[in-house]
């Protein structure tokens, strides 16, 4: 039983020497640690695809008319980047990165629920990314219809379909096995005297997650595998022309995709709830309020997808209840903020890159989630719906909200991951120049799309010129941001100085055991007296 | 861990759950057959959702576990139920 | 493996029992979205999903239901049989629920031949030429939606036929029984879906 006595405590998991040596002693480790780089490398790979895809088109945006590709050339473009950055980047991003390798430490425990299945779900990962590089690459076209895939056309068009919807399909099913994985977690292996309300924020946001991901993500997955059997065998389920309700598809997906973005921001909540503590040194601010709020936002996120659709022709009815609701759910959003705020008031603020990344996260994500208000109320949104102004939209949730709180979280557990740390200076140079470049990228867009400006189109009327050379410039300089952000992480990993094992004077457990952790965290599993606490400073 | 005791059901009770079950067939059945209108619909429905309670509570154990368990299962059940409701909400007022 | 991490062998039922009822409930809401699909079509086409339910066999329809509904008892009792550590009636009860697997997907296959040889199945022209649109949505849900039951129905076949070998080589016991306890719970899970789809197609008239 145990056979663990043979790994030494004082080994890490990095210099671990298992049966399998180079590559192998990672693809085969079921060390939640590794599986969660493994899952940081691949969607680091994949990151820089999709953003090269992204500058693409602002490239091609920078002027009227044809400028380096044709539409249907640019219709691929933004569906590959779609697909990219959904699916394989910000659903997964934070769970399985972060969530992997914290979310055991943070409760005390050695491992994941599943180890094995863990390790899977990597590797079903893997098959899903390859399975839509393989409709980009293969086939008569790279797919054109949108990461939405929205039907009639998803079935119609002539271009590589099957294996993209196919392997969005497949990366659903990992996200349902991590999501099972981490709520048996919580459940089962949270250390002794860690009752739910002492548990950390950051792996309370990833059980809300876990519980959209595996409630939500087998609707579309279902949606999906329908389209794909109306390609093949013409069910006629979507196909009006056998009977079958377009909106119909546009009601399922949504069921998925709305909830999805909870999917995404909930863990960036998370881990900013973690970092805005220890960079003010001081107790989270209404604890309870957080975690109920994260419950909240995952259990209403759950029926808003009507939004989506407020121009399809949906009753009366369904668009006005729709629309409620979705303001219903700003009321939790705006409590984190709230507390966010308040845990930072009278607090001794350490002006370090993670808190830079955080607070401008509650910056962009305000301006993201006010900007929502303006398409979640039916009449405003009757104006702007599919211009630039919902493109700037979803970018300051996803890209803002989720591409902020990664940075945040990587700044702020890199030292516990790789065991040093990074340097300060070029860390911040980064973050500024990131910051700025993404408000000259996304804020231009909307001013677009309030101007009329459609989202979706290769060419522009002369009048849009000017807001669109600003935000083709920005992509430039957030791109020039993120270069020195990533290669000066990549540079520090190899030789940066050595990090003790609490650097930022952390209260969560994480913070208690060396850096980088050892192959099975704890020595001996902790336990939570009476008046121990997450965020006890 | 603390040993947790496993609760042996006996193999009468499963019988009589599967005469309940059979009866419930038998019965939607012959109740769908007669001509009812809308209410046929009502009455299959609530056959079957009879009988998925009893197959949830004996057969899936769900008596017998942790009462979070219990609450997962109808918090699901919930969730689905207010997804169906909420479509039909553009559906019946289309 | 190469990190041999002690609760690797670390035995957790009730762990395992919660990750089967989570993986339970992405299936129910798999299924669920085909009863979406299914209520939305049959509330905007009654007389044409009555018209083709007439075509579909009561008689058939409600003996795969006895089926199911047998063998689902026979797997329950097979976990009281394992606990009580009569190992041999174990076995014999997942036998007979495998067996009743079997006879349902045979039924299911003939039900099947005979909708295609009158032309019935997706994208036939016999459909265009001769149904309504509601009665071509209905047989494409039925085909997707009993198929997809069938192909659960293997899966569980073959999760039991796991089970079945863990119980002859004694890895799954009476203080082990997670892996047949487990695959009870997706056998009635298959059973619960079919408790469903059966008055949804078979009992419309």
């Amino acid at each position: 039983m145990q056979a663990s006595s043979h790994i030494p405590h004082d080994v890490s998991y990095l210099d671990y020497k298992g049966k399998h040596k180079g590559l192998l002693a990672w693809i085969l480790s079921t060390d939640h640690k590794r599986i969660a780089l493994l899952y940081m490398f691949s969607m680091m790979t994949l990151f820089l695809v999709g953003v090269l895809l992204g500058l693409a088109m602002k490239l091609e945006l920078i002027a009227p008319g044809k400028t380096i590709m044709g539409a249907q050339d640019y219709n691929a473009v933004f569906t590959v980047h779609g697909v990219i950055m959904i699916f394989m980047i910000v659903v997964p991003g934070l769970p399985a990165v972060f969530g992997n390798f914290l979310l055991p430490i943070m409760i005390g425990a050695k491992d994941v629920a599943f180890p094995k299945l863990n390790l899977f779900s990597w590797y079903v990962y893997i098959a899903g990314a390859i399975l839509v590089i393989i409709s980009v690459l293969f086939g008569d076209g790279s797919p054109d219809t949108g990461w939405t895939f929205y039907a009639p056309y998803s079935f119609k068009t002539g271009t590589n379909m099957l294996p993209a919807i196919f392997g969005a399909f497949v990366l659903g099913f990992s996200s349902i096995l991590t999501g099972l994985n981490f709520i048996v977690t919580i459940h089962r292996l949270r250390a002794p005297g860690m009752s739910w309300t002492k548990m950390p924020l950051f792996p309370w946001t990833i059980y809300g997650t876990a519980w959209i991901q595996l409630l939500a993500t087998p609707v579309v997955g279902i949606t999906l595998v329908l389209v794909s059997l109306e390609r093949i065998f013409g069910i006629g389920v979507f196909d009006p022309a056998l009977g079958g309700d377009p909106i119909l598809y546009q009601h399922l997906f949504w069921i998925y995709s709305h909830p999805a973005v909870y999917i995404m921001i909930l863990p960036a909540m998370g881990a900013i709830s973690e970092v805005i503590p220890t960079f003010s040194q001081k107790h989270i601010f209404g604890y309870k309020a957080i975690v109920a709020s994260t419950l909240a936002i995952a259990f209403v996120g759950y029926f808003v997808w009507g939004h989506h659709m407020f121009t399809s022709g949906m009753s009366g009815t369904a668009q006005y209840t729709f629309s409620i609701l979705t303001f219903l759910v700003a009321i939790p959003s705006a409590i984190k903020v709230f507390n966010w705020i308040s845990t930072m008031y009278k607090g001794s603020i350490s002006l370090e890159t993670p808190f830079y990344w955080a607070a401008s996260f509650i910056f962009v994500f305000m301006i993201g989630g006010l900007s929502g208000l303006v398409l979640g109320a039916l009449a405003t949104d009757v104006y702007v719906h599919d211009t630039a102004f919902v493109v700037a939209h979803f970018h300051f949730i996803v890209f803002g909200g989720v591409g902020f709180a990664f940075f945040a979280a990587i700044h702020y557990w890199f030292p516990k991951m790789f065991g040093r740390m990074y340097d300060t200076t070029w860390a911040n140079v980064g973050w500024i120049v990131f910051f700025i470049g993404f408000l000259a990228l996304y804020s231009p867009m909307f001013y677009l799309g309030l101007q009329g400006m459609p989202r979706r189109y290769y060419d522009y009327l002369e009048q849009f010129h000017a807001a669109n050379i600003l935000s083709t410039l920005g992509s430039w300089v957030m791109t020039f941001g993120l270069a020195i952000v990533l290669i000066n992480l990549f540079r520090s990993a190899k030789s940066g100085p050595i990090a003790g094992a609490n650097p930022w004077n952390g209260k969560t457990l994480e913070w208690t055991v060396p850096s980088p952790p050892p192959v099975e965290n704890f020595e001996e599993i902790p336990v939570y007296g009476e008046k121990d606490g997450p965020y006890e400073y | 861990m603390q040993h947790e005791k496993t609760h042996i059901v006996p193999y009468r009770t499963y019988l009589i759950i599967l005469v309940a079950l059979l009866i419930f067939t038998l019965l939607s059945v012959k109740i769908t057959a007669i001509e009812l209108g809308g209410l046929t619909v009502a009455a299959a429905l609530i056959f079957a959702s009879l009988k998925s309670y009893l197959v949830l509570t004996y057969f899936m154990h769900l008596k017998f576990d942790k009462i979070y368990i219990r609450i997962m299962v109808g918090f699901v059940f919930a969730v689905f139920l207010a997804v169906i409701i909420i479509t039909f909400l553009d559906y019946y007022f289309r | 493996m190469s990190q041999v991490i002690h609760h690797d062998e670390h035995y957790d039922a009730e762990g395992s029992k919660i990750g089967m009822w989570l993986f339970i409930f992405t299936e129910l809401l798999l299924f669920g979205g085909l009863f979406i699909i299914y209520s939305v079509y049959r509330f905007s086409n009654q007389d044409a999903f009555h018209l083709a339910a007439e075509e579909l066999n009561r008689t058939v329809g409600t003996i795969n239901t006895i089926i199911l509904l047998v063998s689902s008892m026979t797997i329950a009792m097979s976990t009281s049989a394992l606990q009580k550590k009569q190992k041999k009636t174990t076995l014999a009860l997942l036998g007979v629920t495998l067996l009743l697997g079997l006879v349902f997907l045979v039924n299911k296959y003939f039900e099947w031949g005979t909708k295609f040889e009158h032309g019935i199945f997706p994208g036939s022209q016999y459909m265009l030429d001769h149904l309504s649109q509601g009665e071509i949505l209905f047989f494409g849900l039925y085909f997707v939606m009993t198929g997809l039951h069938a192909l659960h129905i293997i899966v569980g076949m073959v999760v039991i036929g796991f089970a079945y070998a863990g119980v002859r080589s004694g890895r799954v016991n009476a203080d082990r029984a997670a892996l047949l306890e487990n695959s009870g719970l997706y056998w009635h899970l298959v059973d619960l879906i079919w408790i469903f789809l059966f008055p949804l197609f078979y009992l419309i008239h």
